[in-house]
């Protein structure tokens, strides 16, 4: 039964395991490095669609039908789905779902969604309240482009701190305590901001929440980073990573070792062009069901700390002068 | 460790690189000459096929606009402006790329509320700021010519 320990941290006493995972990605992210590890790459960024809003919520169609089938589910198998993305009201995810009867919540976490649906999903198995919960969230690009920046094709330049906005969907199954990976615990985030107005600047607008919530994930559990294989955050892409890593070594801890960044792990940042690295809830969310769980499910890692992070953006906001809030959320997933 | 807001404003910009000005600047001076230098080579040839000066100038100007929206429309526009910045950005071929880009952005949105309404989202100011600072040197130039 799920408890807390204090401070936005919960354990999951169960270990609610991640039954099936899969991954759907664009044309330009199954170039990158880690393609080889993804169940879907779309040569087509339209994926057959008429706009750029049906391709994303087809993308995250994919990877949650793959989900299923690689876990031997069936929808009706499924208690719950906890969907997100970056779209004003969630509508890549809600349109993605539209065809399924899921009762169904949507989340709004910015690029931390994959960290928020997968923690949610975990306490309500760990609870009781499912027995199945799915954890879905995804990103396209070009919706993105248009919602939060300039039309696709305006020849703008994008600055050396921008971010690329992945075209990416992963969905992770939550079970009962079964075969690894398991969900030992979460930390939920807390807005940070440190007034960071450039919009273009994700990374550094992020840092100090997922520095933050790795901290106290942390203290609250009575771990050192030395029980982790793999800090992961997502996506602070190169500037918030570079950030984050001084956070910790003005407390004296050396994080380097440890922390990776999903930003940094879908691109190959000096041929293709991202600047700072990946962004996007799919980014995250591709990263962690296509390349980490297998991994962990595997042996090969232990104990990850999965750190998804969020710029809380809105142009409109931004354009009133206000800053740019931070949240991360951190699930625990361990081998054992 | 609590940070404030300026340190870690201290913090972000010793991390965030800047703009490579050594490689930009150049790029930007060449791309945008030879966009300069290919618009007199269409006032040189509009003039050579016996336009007059005034039909020439305005001739050139709707070659270039053209040229510019064929390109946005091929999307390769924007794979030459991320070169060009500012070069690509300056000339009238930037202004119709900005006009451009939207609308067909936008025409998932249909015609009226998408494509027209969202045309000028980028254009819409630098009209708006445009037409208002050529009224304000106006009445200046009214100004002096009275106290002339």
């Amino acid at each position: 039964m799920a408890n807390i320990i204090k401070d936005g941290t919960i354990n999951l006493q169960s270990a609610p395991t991640i039954s099936s995972y899969a991954s759907a990605v664009g044309k330009k992210e199954g170039e990158g490095p880690l393609a080889e590890y993804f169940d879907y790459i779309s040569e087509d960024v339209t994926l057959g669609e008429s706009s750029w809003e049906k391709s994303e919520s087809k993308l995250q169609q994919y990877a949650f039908t793959n989900a299923l089938s690689k876990g031997n589910f069936s929808e009706s198998d499924m208690d719950f789905m906890f969907a997100g993305d970056l779209l004003n009201q969630c509508v890549a995810s809600a349109y993605g779902a539209r065809d399924t009867s899921i009762p169904f919540f949507g989340l709004f976490g910015a690029c931390s969604t994959m960290a928020e649906s997968l923690g949610l999903a975990s306490v309500f198995v760990d609870s009781g309240a499912a027995i199945n919960a799915a954890a879905v969230t995804s990103s396209h690009f070009c919706s993105a482009e248009r919602q939060f920046r300039l039309p696709v094709n305006y020849g703008g330049q994008r600055t050396p701190t921008a971010q690329w906005t992945a075209t990416a969907a992963g969905c992770a199954i939550v079970s009962p305590h079964g075969a690894p990976p398991y969900v030992k615990a979460v930390t939920v985030g807390k807005i940070k901001d440190m007034g960071v107005t450039d919009a273009n600047n994700m990374g550094a607008a992020m840092a100090e929440a997922a520095h933050d919530t790795i901290s106290r994930h942390l203290a609250n559990m009575g771990q050192s980073i030395e029980a982790f294989d793999l800090i992961l955050t997502g996506d602070l892409g190169k500037v918030g990573s570079d950030i984050l890593i001084e956070l910790f070594r003005k407390e004296n801890v050396d994080i380097s070792e440890k922390h990776n960044d999903c930003g940094l792990m879908l691109y190959d940042l000096k041929k293709q062009d991202v600047h700072a690295g990946g962004s996007g809830c799919g980014c995250s969310a591709s990263v962690l069901c296509g390349y980490i769980l297998p991994q962990i499910a595997k042996g090969n890692l232990k104990n990850v700390l999965f750190a998804a992070t969020g710029a809380l953006m809105s142009p409109t906001i931004v354009q009133q002068g206000e800053s740019i809030p931070g949240i991360s959320h951190a699930v625990h997933i361990s081998a054992f | 460790m609590k940070m404030t807001n300026n340190e870690y404003d201290k913090l972000t910009k010793k991390y965030s690189p800047n703009t490579k000005m050594y490689l930009t600047l150049p790029k930007a001076f060449v791309i945008g000459g030879l966009i300069c230098c290919l618009g007199q080579a269409l006032f040189n040839l509009y003039t050579y096929l016996g336009m007059t000066e005034l039909h020439a100038r305005s001739v050139t100007s709707i070659t270039l606009v053209f040229l510019s929206a064929l390109l946005t429309g091929l999307k390769l526009y924007d794979k030459i402006a991320k070169h060009g910045g500012a070069g690509t950005l300056v000339p009238i071929t930037g202004f119709a790329n900005s006009v451009v880009a939207p609308a067909l952005e936008f025409k998932t949105e249909g015609f009226i509320l998408g494509t027209a309404a969202k045309m000028f989202i980028i254009a819409g100011p630098v009209i708006v700021y445009g037409i208002l600072t050529s009224v304000v040197y106006g009445i200046i130039l009214y100004i002096f010519q009275i106290m002339q």
